[in-house]
């Protein structure tokens, strides 16, 4: 059986599935649980500076979108970071990281960006025996407005300097923790490592509105007649933070910078993919939001059955696999020709692919007597449309046509590799080789 | 309650009242909110939907379905009942599962289709809950349209005519609007005096007269309404009923089905209804099937349903035979009465059946007989036209018309299960009381001759 024990930035675990900072995390009590259902580690709810804690909203904190039956597709938060005292917290984190040495146990940061603030709070975690800190410059939503969280992670000036304070500062491993709404994900990573960081983790989450109540005329969650954007999570995020965890992982500048890999992670298979693309391991939270900690049974079991099937020892192999595979689009093979191709057995006849063709793409479905529906290869351009919108899986597939076939939409044969940077319709190509 | 189900003799009571409320509750008690929501998601919003050719009256079923899923029930009712004006009822009594839900993919892809019908009705009880009518009626034309029988062919006819503005004045036999979805249809199916709430909402278009106990041919005649008026429509289904011609059929508690279908959806209290403890029915359509449930649902022992040919003829589907045998109504095929015996010379005692051989050859009875212990018999072998003016010309018992309900006189048109052409289906009743009043729209407006 695949061994699925992490090594993170030194930090062990007995697999790479952590609870991300989040309110899963905010108490020892909630920590305790998640430890006995299996997790392999927690990122602690953020702390704060000494002093009095932040205050929550009173009225709803989170919002949703779902799909038909309520299966949660996105979940959004305005909460803050931990509103319990410090003292408490720290406490806490110590009574547990002794009973559970085992497991990996970092805290989330989040204080004034002032060197002092953080040499006073460093110290006294530290003292807890956690096993690292993760620089919260990520929550979008009341902390930013007050220059804390995302207001330091859209600048990457201010995450060099605080991270290299915090490295100046203590002996914990530091993470930063990464926000997506900014431009190019790379400046913040770059900015991270070039402070000291050990590693980066993300993506916390997006600046959103998840509807509007449209009898009161309120985004929601609505909190007297009124709301605000909150951060968005869960499965609906995963596309985007696979792309920002890939566009790290391959970036010259931080091809190196560990990664730890969150947003939407929910099966397995999610943080199979999420490391595939380069993160060391996964932190999870709207997912055991939604189910609570018992989905970490699946995860393991699927993790480890998927490993053993492909011959996978340790979670080390996996990590980056794809990697080499995430390109430029201008490196893309213009060569590689497919067509589109309908299972006549299998197709049920909805027509959807046909509507989707005719209407919006490339009329390259034909819709022949008693609703057979035929693909004609001299218009099809492969767009994998009709793939994308037919109900039965596996259906329509993409045939590939194989070298010296002759494309029947352009009438020309099936050639070698060429990309963009090549072809003769790039001004750019031209240009290079004359 | 005096009596059970083993007390011998036609009587009434035999059940707590309980039992009554829910043996005649809703056969399908209606989807609520949710339910609809996840139901709806299921549809695949096909490219020129089977479901929507499937449909008698080509309701666009993937457009109100996709209303519901955005959560607005109303104007899904309105894209159901702009093409069904009876869309509640259809909801309820179509045989969807040879209609629209044996045409949906998902029955296709999976054996499970869309739920179309209980979507319908989401969608339709929704708007009648709130007491929306959609439609307004169009300035007043000044014609006058007669219109034969309230029952569906009827109701959907006339209710098109007075959208067009037209005035309609609606003659039925009856006491009560409705024809079989008041009288006909089995209790479950329209329960919460459902077809008499869709009868007076279906008048909120405005412009429509019913005038009751008028019957064609009796003190009302063809030729005056022509005179009268400038149309006429027929839809007076089929009012007369096929007899048995068995010996003892004039014995005590052998009666028609029909007529014990529309006692039964007259009764305000069931458990005054009689019914025997050995219940034989006769027939294999709808209407028997109708009988024999409902009769073990009022309480009798046993009830057999005796059919003249084997299963691939009976006309009731084959839910609706699953549904009887469920509910504890047995089936017995290729057999005949033969005569109606009676120990005391008045009422029925038994039945002696014939078995039939129903071959290539020909239909015949055999030598081998049965009999069956009977206090209450049901004959349900088929309703015939009735009070039909000779000027009008008729083929296999049904008013021959064309395409658009036209008859072979001028000025006359006939629709729903007195015409030719049909299914005998609500639904079918409903297309061609709509198609012929567009068609006689067309023709006051003179854009048709």
């Amino acid at each position: 059986m695949a061994n699925l024990a992490s090594e993170f930035v030194g930090i062990k675990s007995p697999n790479p599935f952590w609870l991300a900072s989040a309110p899963p995390t905010d108490k020892e009590y909630n920590v305790r649980r998640a430890f006995e259902a299996g997790w392999g580690g927690v990122v602690w709810k953020t702390l704060g500076s000494e002093g009095p804690p932040v205050v929550n909203v009173n009225g709803p904190r989170y919002g949703a979108i779902w799909g038909a039956d309520r299966r949660l597709i996105g979940l959004n938060n305005i909460e803050l970071i931990t509103d319990r005292p410090l003292q408490q917290n720290l406490r806490e984190i110590k009574a547990v990281k002794r009973d559970y040495p085992d497991r990996a146990v970092v805290v989330s940061l989040m204080v004034p960006c002032e060197e002092e603030a953080w040499k006073a709070i460093l110290p006294v975690v530290e003292e807890t025996g956690a096993d690292g800190i993760e620089l919260n410059f990520g929550c979008p939503h009341g902390m930013a407005e007050r220059g804390m969280g995302s207001a330091v992670g859209q600048v990457p000036e201010y995450i060099e300097m605080v991270t290299r304070w915090c490295k100046q500062n203590t002996r914990m491993p530091v993470i930063v923790k990464l926000t997506p709404n900014i431009t190019n994900i790379v400046h913040p990573a770059e900015a991270a490592k070039r402070g000291g960081a050990d590693a980066v983790s993300l993506i916390n989450t997006i600046n959103s509105i998840t509807s509007v109540d449209l009898d009161a005329m309120s985004p929601e969650p609505m909190i007297d007649g009124k709301g605000t954007h909150g951060g968005y999570c869960g499965p609906a995020v995963k596309p985007i933070a696979l792309n920002m965890v890939a566009e790290i992982a391959r970036h010259a500048e931080t091809v190196d910078l560990p990664i730890s890999g969150i947003g939407g992670v929910t099966t397995w298979r999610d943080a199979a993919e999420f490391m595939a693309l380069g993160a060391g391991n996964v932190q999870v939270c709207t997912a055991v939001m939604t189910y609570g900690f018992r989905i970490v049974e699946e995860m393991i079991a699927g993790l480890s059955s998927w490993m053993d099937e492909k011959g996978y020892a340790s979670t080390a192999e996996i990590v980056g696999k794809a990697v080499p595979n995430v390109t430029d689009w201008q490196y893309l093979n213009l060569n590689y020709v497919t067509k589109a191709e309908i299972d006549q057995e299998a197709c049920i006849k909805c027509g959807r692919c046909y509507a989707a063709c005719e209407d919006t793409s490339h009329q390259a479905i034909l819709m022949k007597e008693g609703r057979v529906f035929e693909v004609d290869d001299s218009e099809c351009v492969a767009c994998n449309l009709c793939v994308n919108v037919c109900p039965v899986e596996g259906c329509i597939t993409m045939r590939p046509l194989a070298k010296g076939d002759v494309d029947e939409r352009t009438g020309e044969p099936v050639g070698d590799y060429t990309n963009w940077t090549e072809h003769p319709n790039n001004p750019g190509a031209i240009c290079a080789a004359e | 309650m005096q009596n059970s189900q083993r007390t011998p003799g036609v009587v009434p009571g035999r059940l707590d009242q309980a039992a009554y409320r829910s043996n005649f509750d809703d056969l399908h008690p209606p989807l609520d909110s949710h339910e609809a929501s996840v139901a709806a998601d299921r549809c695949y919003f096909c490219y020129d939907a089977p479901c929507t050719t499937a449909c008698p009256t080509a309701i666009d079923i993937p457009l109100f379905i996709r209303q519901i899923q955005s959560g607005d029930a109303d104007n899904a009712a309105a894209t159901i009942l702009s093409q069904n004006i009876l869309g509640g009822m259809c909801a309820r009594v179509c045989p969807t599962e040879t209609l629209c839900e044996e045409a949906c993919v998902r029955q296709t892809a999976e054996g499970s289709p869309v739920e179309i019908g209980q979507l319908q009705r989401y969608a339709t009880d929704h708007l009648m809950e709130r007491g929306l009518h959609p439609f307004e009626r169009d300035t007043p034309t000044g014609r006058r349209v007669a219109v034969i029988g309230a029952g569906p062919a009827g109701l959907a006819c006339a209710h098109r005519l007075a959208m067009h503005g037209h005035s309609v004045v609606i003659f039925d036999a009856r006491e009560k609007a409705g024809g079989l979805n008041e009288f006909g249809i089995a209790a479950y199916k329209a329960a919460n005096k459902f077809a008499e709430a869709e009868v007076e909402w279906l008048l909120k278009i405005g412009g429509i007269e019913i005038r009751y106990g008028e019957r064609l041919g009796e003190g009302l005649l063809l030729e005056e309404l022509q005179e009268s008026y400038d149309a006429v429509f027929l839809g007076m289904g089929l009012a007369g009923v096929n007899a048995l011609r068995t010996e003892g059929e004039e014995h005590a508690h052998v009666r028609d089905a029909v007529d014990f279908i529309a006692e039964l959806r007259q009764a305000e209290d069931l458990s005054s209804l009689p019914v025997g403890r050995d219940v034989v029915v006769i027939g294999g359509g709808m209407t028997a099937v109708d009988a024999a449930i409902q009769s073990k649902l009022l309480g009798a022992e046993n009830v057999t349903l005796v059919y003249r040919r084997g299963r691939e003829r009976l006309s009731a589907s084959t839910f609706e035979q699953e549904l009887a045998t469920a509910k504890g109504v047995k089936i017995v095929l290729n057999a005949q009465p033969v005569a109606f015996n009676s120990e005391d010379g008045k009422t029925v005692s038994s039945v002696t059946f014939a078995y039939t051989d129903d071959s290539s050859t020909g239909f015949r009875l055999s030598e081998e007989t049965f009999t069956l212990k009977a206090d209450q018999v049901f004959k349900a072998i088929g309703q015939s036209l009735k009070g039909v003016p000779g000027v009008l010309e008729t083929k296999d018992g049904k008013i021959v018309v064309g395409g658009n309900g036209r008859s072979s006189v001028e000025g006359v048109w006939a629709g729903g299960d007195c015409a030719s052409g049909g299914d005998d289906l609500t639904v079918t009743a409903v297309a061609n009381g709509r198609d012929a009043a567009e068609d006689i729209h067309a023709v006051l407006t003179g854009v048709a001759g």
